[in-house]
């Protein structure tokens, strides 16, 4: 079972991945991020059992957090970015470019 | 055998919401079908004897980070979609090649390595899950998780940097808007008391109920204009507000 459980995980992962580099929507390219992140907890949790070792799930666990601390300033970022240029797509914000 | 089931329809079902998440048109799409991937995956933490890890990522996944995610995508205008327009050219395509190239890989890898039978958390969770869980909190990852809370006091501050926004110019008061008002009526001629609310002087409270005047009359300003829109075309339409609003092009 363990296989199946990594194997699913690095779907998501690779699916969440082209959805970061295919879509332009700010906030949609965010969610992508998180469902990386979700795949990756999934892979700790399948070690953890594999392994008979519950640190697996702790990581996990200090994921979700830094993942919440994430998700409130990107999407902050992403908010002022919109006041001020009235876009919340990612090709906009290229100013640094030229 | 109940987890073979659990795990191949929960497979199924979060792939293809992810599938969705990448390929839907609509933002707030993506956003249930995120929801979808995050509440499959809780379970199939719970089927891995992980009951905290279900319970934090539906309570902290599917409850809070939803929620900013739909809140910020109402702000930010739900309709704000995506534009078909490559910057780099031919980047959609190599980007699902490059994806599905690293699935390929990652999935080759894990699928080439023999596992164990899995040593199970039987005897790790014999106290229950989330007594061990704190025991290792807080001896071996306690700095951590003392890190931890500055972090997330620094995101709060943060966020609340980031959406403050200072005033430019003064508020206007109570005095300058009725001022403001009244330069309007003499200069356009519009009226200066507020418009009448739907209901006034009328038998029920409700929108598609207009006001009426002192004198019976219905006021046209309170007409809702798209409800009637809509009951003149079902039909349904008050003949009185029929009247009112004649002349006026639908």
């Amino acid at each position: 079972m363990t296989t199946h459980y990594l194997v699913l995980s690095a779907l998501l992962f690779a699916i969440g991945g082209i959805g970061v580099l295919v879509r332009r929507n700010a906030i949609v390219v965010f969610m992508c991020v998180e469902l990386m992140l979700n795949a990756c907890n999934l892979a700790f949790v399948t070690f953890a059992r594999q392994n008979g070792n519950i640190d697996g799930q702790v990581i996990a666990f200090f994921v979700m957090i830094v993942a919440a601390a994430e998700v409130v300033i990107g999407l902050a970022i992403i908010v002022t970015i919109f006041r001020t240029r009235r876009s919340a797509s990612v090709d906009d914000a290229s100013l640094l470019k030229y | 055998m109940g987890e073979t089931i659990t795990f191949w329809v929960l497979a199924v079902v979060s792939v293809s919401a992810a599938l969705g998440l990448v390929f839907s048109r609509k933002a707030v799409y993506c956003a249930l079908m995120l929801g979808v991937v995050m509440l499959s995956l809780a379970v199939l933490y719970a089927v891995q004897d992980a009951p905290f890890l279900a319970a934090v990522q539906i309570i902290v996944y599917t409850g809070a980070v939803m929620m900013l995610f739909l809140f910020v995508l109402m702000l930010v205008g739900v309709d704000s979609s995506d534009s078909l327009v490559e910057t780099i050219r031919g980047q959609r395509f190599w980007a699902v090649v490059a994806g599905l190239a690293f699935a390929a890989l990652v999935a080759l890898g894990v699928g080439n390595v023999v596992f164990a039978p899995a040593a199970g958390l039987g005897a790790v969770n014999a106290a229950g899950n989330v007594p061990s869980l704190a025991e290792l909190i807080f001896t071996r990852y306690v700095f951590a998780f003392e890190v931890t809370s500055a972090l997330l006091i620094t995101a709060a501050l943060g966020a609340m940097v980031l959406a403050h926004r200072e005033r430019l110019e003064q508020k206007a008061t109570q005095r300058e808007l009725s001022r403001e008002r009244f330069v309007k009526y003499g200069e356009e001629g519009l009226d200066p008391s507020p418009l009448p609310g739907p209901g006034t002087y009328a038998r029920a409270n409700a929108i598609d109920m207009p006001a009426l005047l002192p004198d019976g009359k219905i006021s046209k300003l309170s007409v809702n204009r798209y409800i009637a829109r809509y009951e003149a075309e079902e039909g349904t339409i008050d003949p009185k507000v029929a009247e009112i609003l004649e002349g006026e092009d639908k």
